[in-house]
């Protein structure tokens, strides 16, 4: 599950992260945002289930919906 | 009045916040997050310190204890709650107060002192301020940088639900005295009803000349008024 800041957020870590990349010559880099990643193993066999079964987990603790958005994919 | 602070792993104000309360004549009780009740209390105090050690966000974990339940419940009956520093994340996690609180732009942990501007004292925690009265108090926090939806923003300044703004020692509000980023200087939020206040800055280190200053005594004196 990956979590990402909505696109109005400012995000300070990743402006300085950005910009060392630049400092150190990464000349193409565009435009960087941080986000996190959360590696999640449920007991559910169906995929559908299983799904929205984490995004009942995400809406309800993992992922602060005013600012954050999040995506869900099977690995 | 009777008040109740609520400890969680990682707080590390609660017996700053006793000791404030307690100076101010308030009978205080300290409640384990575990707890499932709440002693009869005018006031709840969420206090500052690091719960749970800001794991996945700062007061995220302990917005889901058992007592929060319990203040929820409180507030939202139109109990008195507090929260100060890693109260207030707590309580912007829980969903009583709007918004969230940021990262400081600047990316340091900010531990000094700064000067908040009384720009609404209409409330019951600071009538016994003077209006646009300068305090000097206390930060020290990592997550500072108040941040809401455009609308909610303006909900806050045109219905006067915003106590505290950052300002210098001459009271202007401007970037320059806005120490973590925070929309508009916001150093403090109501709700709409006003029973809930969450700020950044620790009244509770201000409230003896010995170590610091009185500034913040007469934010619980107010509440005594």
């Amino acid at each position: 599950m990956k979590v990402t800041l909505k696109k109005d957020v400012l995000d300070p870590q990743g402006n300085v992260v950005q910009q060392t990349l630049q400092n150190m010559g990464m000349d193409t880099l565009k435009n960087l945002r941080q986000g996190k990643y959360f590696e999640i193993e449920i007991n559910e066999n169906d995929e559908t289930k299983a799904k929205s079964k984490i995004k009942d987990m995400c809406e309800k603790l993992l992922v602060n919906l005013i600012i954050e958005d999040f995506e869900i994919s099977k690995i | 009045m009777n008040s109740s602070v609520i400890v969680f792993p990682g707080s590390n104000c609660d017996r700053d916040i006793a000791v404030a309360l307690e100076k101010l004549q308030f009978q205080n009780k300290m409640v384990w997050h575990k707890d499932t009740s709440l002693p009869k209390s005018d006031l709840i105090v969420v206090p500052g310190g690091f719960s749970y050690g800001d794991y996945l966000r700062s007061g995220a974990i302990a917005a889901k204890s058992n007592i929060l339940n319990e203040v929820i419940k409180a507030a939202n009956d139109g109990c008195l709650v507090l929260g100060i520093c890693n109260g207030f994340q707590i309580l912007t996690e829980t969903g009583l107060l709007r918004g969230v609180l940021l990262r400081n732009i600047n990316l340091k942990f900010l531990g000094k002192d700064i000067y908040v501007k009384a720009v609404n004292i209409d409330n019951k925690f600071c009538n016994k301020y003077k209006k646009d009265q300068l305090l000097r108090l206390n930060i020290a926090h990592n997550e500072g940088n108040y941040f809401t939806n455009p609308n909610h923003l303006k909900e806050l300044e045109d219905k006067n639900l915003i106590p505290f703004k950052y300002c210098d020692e001459n009271g202007n509000i401007n970037e320059q005295s806005n120490p973590n980023g925070s929309l508009n200087n916001i150093a403090g939020i109501f709700n709409e009803k006003k029973n809930i206040l969450g700020i950044m800055p620790h009244p509770e280190r201000m409230v003896d000349q010995i170590i610091s200053n009185n500034d913040g005594a007469n934010l619980f004196a107010s509440l005594l008024n």
